[in-house]
C-alpha cells in the first residue's frame, strides 16, 4: 500500500510536526520508497516467535520505594525558556 | 621524538608518568592542533578552559605519585553524552542553549580516571546517519579528504557517521581518542572510514544515563582510537554497571588490555556466507580474505556460517529504530529545554517548535516511526520487526555454536565525498548492511583499520563476539591490527 497526501498529513500532525501543504507530496514519495523496501520483511517465517522488545533477558532490578534523588527545582526548570517560580510555563490550555 | 599529538594513549600515560613532558603541555598541544585544523569542522564546541585545568589537576596528581587510569589523556566526546555545565546539542537546532546540569556515568567515569576533555565532537543530528551531513553544525570533513597543490579541497570526503566528529578528530590528531555511540554502526563505520579502531561493546556494558536517546534498545557507547590497545584501555573506564541504567548489566569489567596476548591459536573464526552481498567491491572481498588469512596464520580456524536471516537486518532495523527515535523525541516540545517557536496554543506551538527545529532526516525517522506505530499499523510493522529481530539474534545463537568470533568487513565501501548518495536514503542506510545486525543483537562489534583501497582510502575488518566477550574481539583485532602493520597517515596530517 501506499502512503498518499492525506495520511502523511495525518501522521505529522500525530508526530506534532508542522509540515507545509506544499511539502506533502515529497514527504510521501521519500516514506513510500522506505516503507516498499521494509515490506520484505513480509518473506521472514516469524509464526510462533515471540517479539524481541530488549536483548537484556534479566528481569529489572527492584529497589526499596524511596526518594533517592531531587530537592533541586531550579536546576530542574533551569533549561526551560519560559520557567517561573520554579514551574514550566505554557501558552494557555483551558479557556 | 614523537609529536605530542601523534602518541597512543598507552605511550602518553608512558610519557607522563616518566616526566618526560606533563597533561598541560599534552593538552596545550592538543589545543593547538585542534586550532590549526577547523576546516573539518570536527568540533561544535571547544572547552580549552576545561581542558587545561583538568590537565592541572592531572599534573599535580602525577607529582604526588597518584595518577589514574587515564590520568592527563586529552579527550574529545562526542556531542550526544551530557557534560555538567557545558552545551550538548546532538547536534540539533531544537537543543539550542540546552546546558545539562549533570554529567553522564560514561563521561563521568572517565574523568574519574583522570581523562581531560578537548570539547564536544560534531555528529549527525540525534545520531541519525552515516556519513555526519545531517548535523546542524554542518557536515565533518574528513582529514583524508584530498588538496590541490593551493592547499584548497578537491574532493570533501565523509567521515561517516553518525560519530563522524569523533572519527575525525581521532584520525588528525586532534585528540588521543573520542568517545562515541553506535545504534546501527555509528562507531565501526566511521571507524572504518578514518582509518581508527572502534569498539561498540555488548547492549548492557556501558551505562546509557545521560546520554541523549535515539533508540534505546539498540544505543551503545564505545570508545574510538588509534590502536586495540588504547581502545582496551579506554573501554575500561567506560563500562561497568550503573543503577541508573536500567539495562546495565551487573558483571565485572576485565582487564581488556591483558586479553591482548596475540594469542588465538585454536580460536574458531566465523566467515558468514550471507555477507557477501551483491556489489560488493573486489577490493572489500580481497581485504575480507586477507583478514582470514591473517588470522589463520596466526592459528586461528575459520569455519563457514551461516546468518540466514541478514538481508532482512536492515529493513527491521528502519523500523524498530525510528519507533524508538519517535517516542524517546517526544519530549523535545519547546516546554522544558531548548528551542521554542510560539504559535496561536500550545498544539501549534509543539508543531512550530518541532518543525523549526529537527533536520529533514529526523522529521523523516519520526514520522516513520509514528507511523509504524499507530493504530492499524503495529502488528503489521513493529510487531512484525520485533519478530524478525528474533530471528537475526537466533541466527548469531545458534552461528556462536560453530565458533568464537565472526569476521566480516566493516562496511561495503570506503569512505565516498559530501553530497554523494544523497537522493536516495536507502543508498545512505546500506552503509550500515554489515553493522546493523550486531545491534539488533546486542553483540560486540569492533572495527580494526587492515588496509587502504585503489584509491588510498582507508577500510576496516569487523570483529564480533559472544555477549560481553570484548576481550575475545580485542584480542582478535589486535591480531589483524599487528598483520596489518603501520598504516599511513591521513593526508592532511603531518
Amino acid at each position: 500500500m501506499s502512503l498518499d497526501k492525506a495520511t502523511v498529513a495525518k501522521i505529522a500532525h500525530l508526530a506534532r510536526i508542522k509540515v507545509p501543504d506544499s511539502d506533502l507530496e515529497q514527504l510521501a514519495g521519500e516514506l513510500n520508497t522506505i516503507m516498499h523496501w521494509v515490506e520484505m520483511l513480509g518473506e521472514v517465517d516469524t509464526q510462533n516467535v515471540e517479539p524481541m522488545t530488549s536483548v537484556v533477558a534479566a528481569n529489572l532490578r527492584r529497589r526499596p520505594d524511596a526518594v533517592t534523588d531531587g530537592g533541586y527545582p531550579e536546576k530542574v526548570v533551569a533549561n526551560a525558556t519560559d520557567a517561573t517560580e520554579n514551574f514550566f510555563s505554557v501558552p494557555k490550555v483551558v479557556e | 621524538m614523537t609529536k605530542l599529538t601523534h602518541l597512543t594513549m598507552a605511550d602518553a600515560l608512558a610519557g607522563l608518568a616518566a616526566k618526560e613532558f606533563t597533561a598541560v603541555e599534552l593538552t596545550q598541544a592538543h589545543l593547538d592542533a585542534m586550532a590549526a585544523a577547523q576546516e573539518l569542522n570536527a568540533f561544535i564546541i571547544e572547552t580549552p578552559d576545561v581542558a587545561l585545568k583538568q590537565a592541572a589537576e592531572s599534573d599535580a596528581r602525577y607529582a604526588k605519585g597518584e595518577q589514574r587510569a587515564l590520568d592527563g589523556l586529552p579527550l574529545g566526546i562526542k556531542d550526544l553524552f551530557c557534560t555538567e555545565g557545558v552545551q550538548t546539542t546532538a547536534a540539533s537546532h531544537i537543543l539550542d542553549g540546552f546546558v545539562p546540569p549533570y554529567e553522564s556515568t560514561v563521561t563521568s567515569q572517565l574523568f574519574r580516571d583522570g581523562a581531560v576533555m578537548l570539547g564536544k565532537l560534531n555528529l549527525d543530528e540525534f545520531a541519525m546517519g552515516s556519513a555526519n551531513i545531517t548535523s546542524h553544525y554542518g557536515p565533518v570533513i574528513s582529514p583524508w579528504s584530498p588538496k590541490d597543490a593551493a592547499g584548497n579541497f578537491t574532493r570533501k570526503l565523509v567521515p561517516g557517521g553518525s560519530s563522524g566528529g569523533s572519527a575525525a578528530a581521532v584520525a588528525a590528531r586532534l585528540a588521543l581518542g573520542a568517545t562515541g555511540t553506535d545504534t546501527g554502526g555509528s562507531i565501526r563505520q566511521p571507524a572504518s572510514f578514518v582509518g581508527i579502531v572502534g569498539i561498540k561493546p555488548t547492549y548492557g556494558r556501558c551505562s546509557r544515563w545521560g546520554i541523549v536517546a535515539f533508540a534505546s534498545s539498540l544505543d551503545q557507547a564505545g570508545p574510538m582510537t588509534r590502536t586495540v590497545k588504547d581502545a582496551a584501555l579506554m573501554l575500561r573506564s567506560m563500562a561497568g554497571y550503573d543503577p541508573k541504567d536500567s539495562t546495565s548489566i551487573d558483571l565485572p569489567v576485565p582487564d581488556y588490555a591483558a586479553a591482548l596476548t596475540g594469542d588465538i591459536r585454536g580460536l574458531r573464526v566465523g566467515i558468514p556466507k550471507e555477507y557477501r552481498v551483491d556489489g560488493m567491491p573486489a577490493e572489500i572481498e580481497k581485504l575480507w580474505q586477507q583478514g582470514i588469512e591473517w588470522l589463520k596464520a596466526a592459528g586461528a580456524t575459520p569455519v563457514e556460517i551461516s546468518l540466514p536471516h541478514t538481508k532482512y537486518a536492515l529493513p527491521a532495523y528502519y523500523i524498530v529504530a525510528p519507533a524508538e527515535a519517535s517516542s524517546n523525541l517526544a519530549r523535545y516540545d519547546g516546554v522544558r529545554f531548548g528551542l521554542r517557536v510560539e504559535g496561536k496554543d500550545l498544539k501549534e506551538m509543539y508543531e512550530n517548535t518541532r518543525a523549526e527545529g529537527f533536520g529533514a532526516e529526523v522529521k523523516r525517522r519520526i514520522m516513520i516511526g509514528t507511523y509504524v506505530l499507530s493504530a492499524g499499523y503495529y502488528d503489521a510493522y513493529y510487531l512484525k520487526a520485533q519478530k524478525v529481530r528474533a530471528r537475526i539474534a537466533e541466527d548469531f545463537t545458534k552461528a556462536y555454536e560453530q565458533c568464537d568470533v565472526i569476521l566480516t568487513p566493516t562496511a561495503p565501501s570506503a569512505a565516498f565525498g559530501i553530497g554523494e548518495k544523497m537522493d536516495d536514503p536507502i543508498a545512505m542506510y546500506l552503509n550500515d548492511v554489515f553493522t546493523v545486525p550486531a545491534n539488533l543483537a546486542g553483540l560486540p562489534g569492533l572495527s580494526v583499520p587492515a588496509g587502504l583501497s585503489g584509491e588510498g582510502l582507508p577500510l576496516g575488518l569487523q570483529v564480533l563476539g559472544r555477549p560481553f566477550d570484548e576481550a575475545t574481539v580485542l584480542k582478535v583485532g589486535h591480531v589483524i591490527e599487528q598483520a596489518a602493520g603501520p598504516q599511513p597517515l591521513p593526508p592532511l596530517v603531518s
